[in-house]
C-alpha cells in the first residue's frame, strides 16, 4: 500500500529514513518521527479497532495519550508484548510488529460485531438486569461467557523479561508539561537557581509549539524559541529533563509518580538499559501545565473511522505530514477547528464545508469564507454513513427556536470535530486541588490548592500563547521563590500564535433523530452513548458516580478523558440540573495506564524480598537440606541421608537427639543485648517472669505479653552481668520486640538508665542437644567448668569457643541435655563444622527445623505463634507457673486480669493423642464433642501442632480447647471430610515427663 | 583442645560476592573487616566517652566525627556508631569499662558489614533504592544516618561528594549488593 | 507518601516511620478496673481533624515522637519529642 496519505512536504519526520512496520501482519512504511497511529493514517489504514461492547470499527480520534479507539496490541516476543497500547503513543521503530484487538476472525471481519445487531438490548445496566436469574446460572454460564467475551488484548503468555527500575528523586520545581507553559515555567524557575525536573509524556518538549508554524515568541518562530529553552535547561546542572515520562499520579507532600518509557521506542534496546523507570519525584513545588484536550461533539453515529478531533488531524499535518483523508467535513462549535480546516485545505484536503453550531459567524469563520471555504451556521450533522471508513454526513439546519430539519446529504472521507477544549485537571485534582466551575467557558478549572501546587496555562485556562507564557513563567519563578531559590523579574511575552477556545459546547448535538434510538457516543471506548447515560438518570440514578458505573463511561483504560465532561452535560440535562450541581467523578490515579513492571521494579525473583542466610547456610545446602521460610529467613528444615525421603530423615533425626546427639542451627533466633544499671528492673516490668533475683551467669525462660495480657512471645533471658543481659527472641519476633522494647523504655519508663542493642546477626549459634551434648562441645569450650553441678541447667557463661569470644548457654528446646553455643558470626560455620564433625564422631546428626518442632512437641513446649494466636494468656498457654505473681507491675498484668480471661470457657493447650495409634491430625482441625457434629455446632478448638513421633510410636498432637485441661482423659472428635478422628485430651507432655533428661 | 589454626581469616559479607567495578561511574568495594560498637547512653557518659574513645561523639543529628581511623556516626540521640580497625574491639571495650557513668556498649563487629561506594553516579545508584534526597545541600560530606535502601536497613555514611559508605546487617549483604548491582547496571560503561 | 518531620533527623519520607496509633493514652493501672483496661487498650478517639498520635521513626533515629496531624487534610501540624511539652496549636482542640 502507498503512503498516499503522506503530504508532500512539512511535518516533524524524517524523510529521508524509511522504518519498516506491520499491522495485522501487512507491511508498511513509515518515517523517524511517525507514531503508529499517524504511519498508518498516512498509509491510509482508518480502521485500528473494534470498540468494547458493540465491536464496531473505529478510527483513531486523538493524537495523543486521550485516545478512546485505536488500541493495538505491540510484539516484540513473547514476554514481550504489551496489550492495550494507544497507537496515538507508540512510536515508529523499525521492525514493530502491531496487531489490533477485540476482533475474531479479523479486524475487518468480526463475529463480535453481531453484538451490534442484538444493540436494543444491550443497553446500560444490560448485565446487572440479564444475569441476576436464574441464580445458579452465574457462575457456570454468565461469568464464563462474559469473561471470554470481556478485556481488550491479551496479556503476554510469558514472563516479561525486561528490567524495570526505581529511582527517588528530589527537587524544588517540579514541572509537569513541556508545552510553553511548562517551558517558561522550568526556565524561570532554574534561572532562579532551583533544582528543576521537568517532564513531558511526548518525546519532545514544545508541546503545542510543536504543531504551530504561526507561533511567534519574542520575534522568533515557536520551535526556535522551544530550542533555545530546551538548550539552556539542557546545560544547567540544577535541571533534570525527562521526555517520554508521564506524571501518572499524585501522592501526599507532594511525592509525584512519573513513569518514563526508556527503550519502547528503540528498535534494538540495549541491554544495560531498563525498559521503563518509575520516578518517584518528592517536589518542595510542583507546576502543573498539562494543557488541555480537545472536546468531542456528541452527534449521531459519530463513531467511524475518519470521524476525528479537529486539533488532531490538524497535528497530524502539522507534525507528521498526514492528511487523514482527502474530502473533509468539518463540524464545529467554536473558532479552534478552523485552524484545521485552513491547515487541511492548505496541505490539498478537499474541505468540503464547515458545519458550525453557532448562529453568529465568528471572524475565524469569515477568514474561512475568505479563503474560500464554505461555512453553514446554524448546522448541525445528524447522520453518518458508512463501515470501514466514514462515507458521507447528512447535515441539519437548527432554526433559531431550536427545532432541526434535514438538509443535504455531503460525501466525505473525514468528518473533524471541535466542541472545544477541556483543560487536564487530572492531576491538580488528584493533589487535593478544589476545582471551580467557570460558568461562562463551562469548564471546570483549578481552584484551591491542597499541596503547593500551581497550574499555569492551558490547563489553567488560557487560550492564547502569550497568556500560557505569561502564566508558566510567573508560576514558575513563584515556585521557586517559595522553594527557597532567588527572586526572578516578571516577564511578558509578545507571542503571537493559534489559541484555543476553554470549553465551548457540552453534551449531545441537536439532531432531529430518535433520540431513544440514535447512538451518539458519548464514551467510544466501552460504546456509552447519550441515550444510555440518560436512561441511567431514568433508572433513578442521580449520583454521578453511580451513573458512571451503571453505564461504564469512563471506566474504560483512557479513563473518559475526552468523554467524561460530555457524559456529566447529558446526565445533568436529564437531570433537570445544572453541570456543577451534578458534581464531578474523581480522577484517580493513574493519568495513564502504568505497566505493572514499572511498579514491581527490582522487587520480583532473589530480590522480591532479601534472602537471609545464616553463616553455615552452605554447610548446610552441601549436605542437602531443604530450607523453610520463616519470615525471611532459610533455614535447614531436615538432612536427609541416602535416599531418605523427609518422613525418614525427621524420625531419624528425631531418635538420633534422643539416643545421642544432634547439632541444630539456631542463628536466625532473635538476640538483644539489654544494657545498663537498671537491666534488671526493665525485663521486670516487661516479662511477666521475675527478673530481680535471676543471678549472674543464670538464665530464665522468659514470656513477654502485650498490655492485654496475651502471649506476644518468649525466649530465654541470661544475664551475662550485673547490668547485662542477653535476651532471645522467636525468629520471626526479633524486630517486633525490640520495637515494643524501646516503646516502653522510651515512652513509659524513660527514667531507666537501661539500653537496647540488636545482636541477632553478631552471634551464630548452634545448639547441641542430647545425651552426648557435653562431650560433643567439651573440646572447644575454654574457661568453663561443664559439670553438671558446676554448670546447671539454665546457665550462661562467658568463655572461649574456639579461641574466640564466645557465651555458652546450657538450655534445651528438646528436653535433653542441651548447651547453645554463640561465637561472632564471621566464624559461624566454621562452629557449625566443628560441632557437627565431634556429633558426627559420636553417632550424632545434624537435625533441622521439622526435627526440632517434633522434639519440642514431644515435651509440650508451645511455640509462641504457632500453637498460641494472639488471644492465649499465659495461663492458657500453660505457663502461668512463669507469671510473677508478687510484682507490683509488669506489661500485661492488668489485662490478663480481666474477669473475662480466667474461668472455665478460656482455651488452654492440652496434648491429644488419636485413638488411632498412627494417625496425625491436621493442624488446624477443629475439635468437637460429638463425632458427626450437626451444621453450626460450636468447635471446642483446633489442633495447633500435630506430628509422627518416632521416639512415642505414635501420633501426637497439642491443641487448644475449651476448658482443656478439665477435660483430662475425656475422649473429643476430630471431624474431617473423610470421617471422624477420636482423639483423648492428655497432659502435653508425651516425653520425659519428669524432666530428668534435662539433667544429661 | 579444639585446632585454633583451622579458623578462617575474618572476611565480611560483602567480600564474598561479585565486584561491582565500573570505573569512574560506579565501583563498589567491600570494606576490609571493622570493629564495630553501639554506644549508648547519657550526658555525662557521652563526655566520658571521648576521652575512652579519643573521638568527641558528634552532637548534631546525622553527622559523624572521624580521625585518621576511628569514626563515630550518630544515629540517635543517645546512639552512636563508633567504627575502628579490626582488632582494637578489646582495648576499646577496655577503655569504655572505664566510665562510671551509666551507658551500654555492645560489639556488633560482625552483625555489621560494609560497601565502600564512590563513583560520579553513586548518588543516582543509591537512589534507585533509598528514598532520601542525596544532593549535596541535602546531604552533605560528613552526613550520616540510618534509612533504607530498597527493603533493608542500612547506615549510610558521605565520606565525600562521591563517596558512601553503606552497612547492613550481614544477612542482608547479597539483598542489597543485588539492588545496587541492578541499579548500576546502565552505568557500566564510561562516558 | 507523606513527608514526616522526625523532631530528630528533619523531613524524611514516610517509609522510614512506623505509626504507633493515637497518643496520650495512658496504661492500665494494674488494679485498674475494666472500664479502664478497655479505655487504655480499645477505646480510640477516631477524631475527625487534629488528632495526636505517636510515631516512630524507626528507620532512622529511631526515636517514638508525638505529632499532631489532620485526620481529613492528611497534614502534620506538629511533631515533637517525648517529654517536651506540645507546641501551642493555636488552641484547636484535640485529645
Amino acid at each position: 500500500m502507498s503512503a498516499s496519505f503522506r503530504t508532500a512536504a512539512g511535518g516533524r519526520i524524517d524523510r529521508t529514513k524509511r522504518l519498516s512496520f506491520s499491522f495485522d501482519g501487512v507491511a508498511y512504511s513509515g518515517h523517524p518521527g511517525d507514531t503508529l497511529a499517524s504511519a498508518l493514517l498516512a498509509n491510509g489504514v482508518r480502521l485500528m479497532a473494534r470498540s468494547f461492547k458493540y465491536h464496531r470499527p473505529r478510527g483513531v480520534v486523538t493524537a495523543g495519550s486521550e485516545e478512546p479507539n485505536a488500541l493495538v496490541t505491540v510484539i516484540r516476543d513473547d514476554g514481550r508484548t504489551t496489550p492495550n497500547l494507544a497507537a496515538t503513543t507508540v512510536e515508529l521503530y523499525d521492525g514493530l510488529v502491531a496487531v489490533s484487538q477485540n476482533r475474531w476472525p479479523s479486524l475487518k471481519w468480526d463475529v463480535g460485531a453481531l453484538n451490534g445487531l442484538a444493540a436494543p438490548i444491550f443497553v446500560s445496566g444490560f448485565y446487572y438486569k440479564t444475569f441476576m436469574w436464574p441464580r445458579s446460572f452465574w457462575k457456570k454460564v454468565y461469568e464464563p461467557q462474559i469473561r471470554a467475551a470481556a478485556g481488550f488484548g491479551e496479556a503476554p503468555k510469558a514472563a516479561d523479561p525486561d528490567r524495570y527500575v526505581n529511582r527517588f528523586a528530589h527537587c524544588d520545581v517540579l514541572v509537569i508539561g513541556a508545552g510553553p507553559a511548562g517551558l517558561a515555567a522550568a526556565g524561570a524557575a532554574a534561572e532562579a537557581g532551583a533544582r528543576v525536573i521537568l517532564c513531558d509524556e511526548n518525546p519532545e518538549f514544545g508541546g503545542s509549539l510543536l504543531t504551530d508554524a504561526s507561533a511567534t515568541i519574542d520575534g522568533e518562530p515557536g520551535a526556535a524559541w522551544v530550542a533555545a529553552v530546551v538548550a539552556d535547561l539542557a546545560a544547567r546542572p540544577n535541571v533534570t529533563l525527562l521526555t517520554r515520562t508521564t506524571a501518572f499520579g499524585w501522592y501526599q507532600d507532594n511525592m509525584v509518580g512519573l513513569l518514563e518509557r526508556v527503550t519502547d521506542h528503540l528498535a534494538d534496546p540495549p541491554t544495560p538499559l531498563p525498559r521503563e523507570r518509575l520516578w518517584q519525584v518528592r517536589a518542595k513545588r510542583a507546576v502543573i501545565a498539562a494543557g488541555a484536550l480537545e472536546r468531542p461533539l456528541v452527534f449521531p453515529e459519530n463513531d467511524r473511522p475518519g470521524i476525528m478531533l479537529a486539533d488532531a488531524a490538524r497535528t497530524y499535518l502539522s507534525r507528521h505530514g498526514v492528511a487523514a483523508g482527502s474530502r473533509a467535513v468539518v463540524f464545529t462549535a467554536t473558532d479552534a477547528a478552523y485552524a484545521a480546516a485552513l491547515a487541511a485545505k492548505a496541505a490539498g484536503v478537499n474541505v468540503v464545508l464547515v458545519a458550525d453550531l453557532r448562529r453568529e459567524a465568528s471572524p475565524a469563520a469569515e477568514a474561512a469564507r475568505a479563503s474560500g471555504i464554505r461555512v453553514d451556521l446554524a448546522t448541525t450533522i445528524e447522520a453518518t454513513s458508512g463501515g470501514r471508513s466514514v462515507e458521507s454526513v447528512r447535515l441539519a439546519r437548527i432554526a433559531p427556536n431550536g427545532s432541526v430539519s434535514p438538509g443535504e446529504t455531503v460525501a466525505c472521507d473525514l468528518v473533524l470535530h471541535s466542541a472545544g477544549f477541556t483543560p487536564t485537571v487530572h492531576l491538580y485534582s488528584q493533589s487535593r486541588g478544589k476545582l471551580r466551575w467557570d460558568d461562562a467557558r463551562g469548564v471546570f478549572l483549578p481552584g484551591e490548592p491542597h499541596e503547593d501546587v500551581t497550574c499555569a496555562g492551558a490547563c489553567n485556562g488560557a487560550e492564547t500563547l502569550a497568556a500560557c507564557l505569561d502564566q508558566g513563567h510567573a508560576a514558575g519563578a513563584a515556585a521557586a521563590r517559595a522553594a527557597g531559590g532567588a527572586e526572578v523579574a516578571p516577564r511578558t511575552c509578545a507571542a503571537s500564535g493559534l489559541s484555543i477556545e476553554i470549553g465551548g459546547h457540552l453534551g449531545e448535538v441537536p439532531h432531529g433523530r430518535d433520540a431513544s434510538r440514535v447512538k451518539c457516543f458519548v464514551d467510544l471506548q466501552h460504546d456509552v452513548t447519550a441515550k444510555d447515560v440518560r436512561l441511567a438518570v431514568r433508572e433513578g440514578f442521580r449520583s454521578i458516580e453511580l451513573v458512571k458505573r451503571f453505564t461504564t463511561t469512563g471506566m474504560a483504560t483512557d479513563q473518559g478523558k475526552a468523554s467524561n465532561m460530555n457524559a456529566l452535560a447529558v446526565a445533568a440535562a436529564a437531570m433537570g440540573l445544572d453541570v456543577p450541581e451534578v458534581g464531578l467523578t474523581s480522577f484517580r490515579r493513574p493519568y495513564t495506564p502504568v505497566s505493572f513492571g514499572a511498579f514491581a521494579g527490582v522487587n520480583r525473583g532473589d530480590l522480591f524480598d532479601p534472602i537471609r542466610r545464616t553463616p553455615s547456610h552452605e554447610a548446610a545446602a552441601a549436605l542437602g537440606a531443604p530450607f523453610e521460610d520463616v519470615g525471611l529467613w532459610k533455614r535447614a528444615w531436615w538432612f536427609p541421608r541416602g535416599d531418605e525421603d523427609r518422613h525418614a530423615a525427621v524420625a531419624r533425626e528425631c531418635r538420633t537427639v534422643r539416643e545421642s546427639v544432634g547439632v541444630f542451627d539456631a542463628s536466625t533466633l532473635g538476640k538483644i543485648e539489654v544494657v545498663g544499671p537498671d537491666a534488671a528492673e526493665f525485663l521486670n516490668r516487661m516479662y511477666v517472669n521475675p527478673f530481680l533475683k535471676l543471678g549472674v551467669g543464670k538464665c530464665r525462660y522468659g514470656i513477654l505479653c502485650r498490655d492485654d495480657g496475651f502471649v506476644y512471645d518468649d525466649g530465654v533471658v541470661g544475664r551475662i552481668a550485673a547490668d547485662r543481659f542477653h535476651v532471645t527472641t522467636t525468629t520471626g519476633g526479633a524486630p517486633r520486640v525490640l520495637a515494643m522494647m524501646e516503646d516502653y523504655l522510651q515512652t513509659e519508663w524513660p527514667e531507666l538508665d537501661v539500653w537496647l542493642t540488636s545482636t541477632t546477626e553478631q552471634w551464630a549459634v548452634v545448639a547441641v542437644q542430647g545425651p552426648k551434648a557435653r562431650e560433643v562441645i567439651a573440646p572447644l569450650v575454654e574457661g568453663v567448668d561443664l559439670a553438671a553441678a558446676a554448670f546447671p541447667h539454665m546457665s550462661v557463661a562467658e568463655c572461649r569457643i574456639m579461641g574466640l569470644p564466645g557465651r555458652l548457654f546450657r538450655v534445651s528446646f528438646t528436653g535433653e541435655l542441651g548447651f547453645e553455643l554463640n561465637v561472632p558470626a564471621t566464624y559461624g560455620a566454621a562452629l557449625w563444622d566443628a560441632l557437627l564433625a565431634r556429633a558426627l564422631d559420636l553417632g550424632g546428626c545434624a537435625y533441622g527445623t521439622e526435627a526440632m518442632h517434633v522434639l519440642r512437641a514431644e515435651k509440650g513446649y508451645v511455640i509462641v505463634g504457632q500453637d498460641t494466636d494472639g488471644t492465649l494468656t499465659p495461663a492458657d498457654a500453660g505457663l502461668g507457673w512463669a507469671v510473677g505473681k508478687a510484682k507490683a507491675d509488669f506489661v500485661g498484668k492488668a489485662g490478663m486480669a480481666r474477669p473475662d480471661l480466667t474461668g472455665p470457657h478460656r482455651k488452654e493447650i492440652v496434648g491429644l493423642l488419636p485413638d488411632d495409634p498412627k494417625c496425625v491430625l491436621e493442624e488446624g482441625a477443629q475439635i468437637t464433642a460429638e463425632a458427626y457434629p450437626a451444621k453450626g455446632t460450636h468447635a471446642l478448638g483446633h489442633v495447633t501442632s500435630a506430628y509422627w513421633s518416632e521416639n512415642v510410636g505414635r501420633g501426637i498432637a497439642l491443641a487448644m480447647i475449651e476448658g482443656g485441661r478439665s477435660r483430662m482423659g475425656t475422649k473429643l472428635h476430630v471431624p474431617m471430610p473423610t470421617g471422624p478422628i477420636t482423639v483423648t485430651v492428655v497432659d502435653p507432655v508425651f516425653w520425659d515427663k519428669e524432666g530428668k533428661r534435662l539433667d544429661g | 583442645m579444639a585446632d585454633l589454626t583451622a579458623l578462617p581469616a575474618r572476611v565480611e559479607d560483602f567480600a564474598g560476592l561479585a565486584p561491582l567495578d565500573h570505573g569512574s561511574r560506579f565501583t563498589a568495594a567491600p570494606l576490609v573487616p571493622a570493629t564495630r560498637f553501639v554506644f549508648r547512653g547519657r550526658e555525662a557518659a557521652i563526655e566520658a566517652a571521648t576521652a575512652a574513645f579519643g573521638l568527641a561523639l558528634p552532637r548534631t543529628a546525622c553527622r559523624a566525627a572521624e580521625t585518621a581511623d576511628r569514626a563515630a556516626l550518630w544515629l540517635g540521640p543517645d546512639e552512636w556508631l563508633l567504627l575502628a580497625p579490626d582488632g582494637e574491639g578489646e582495648a576499646i571495650a577496655a577503655a569504655f569499662r572505664e566510665i562510671a557513668a551509666p551507658h551500654s556498649l555492645v560489639d556488633v563487629s560482625h552483625r555489621n558489614t560494609g560497601l565502600d561506594l564512590s563513583g560520579s553516579e553513586v548518588a543516582a545508584v543509591l537512589n534507585a533504592g533509598c528514598p532520601l534526597d542525596l544532593h549535596l545541600a541535602a546531604f552533605p560530606v560528613g552526613m550520616c544516618t540510618r534509612t533504607l535502601f530498597a527493603k533493608a536497613e542500612i547506615v549510610l555514611w558521605r565520606r565525600a561528594v562521591d563517596r558512601f559508605r553503606l552497612e547492613c546487617w550481614r544477612s542482608f549483604a547479597p539483598y542489597v549488593h543485588g539492588v545496587i548491582a541492578d541499579a548500576a547496571l546502565e552505568y557500566t560503561d564510561e562516558g | 507518601m507523606l513527608l514526616i518531620t522526625c523532631p530528630w533527623c528533619g523531613p524524611r519520607p514516610e517509609i522510614e516511620f512506623a505509626a504507633r496509633g493515637e497518643a496520650h493514652v495512658a496504661r492500665a493501672a494494674p488494679d485498674a478496673d475494666g472500664e479502664a483496661i478497655a479505655a487504655a487498650l480499645y477505646l480510640r478517639s477516631n477524631t475527625r481533624g487534629l488528632l495526636a498520635e505517636r510515631w516512630r521513626h524507626v528507620y532512622g533515629c529511631g526515636r517514638y515522637f508525638n505529632a499532631v496531624r489532620h485526620t481529613v487534610t492528611d497534614k502534620f501540624v506538629a511533631t515533637w519529642r517525648v517529654g517536651e511539652s506540645r507546641p501551642d496549636l493555636g488552641g484547636e482542640g484535640t485529645r
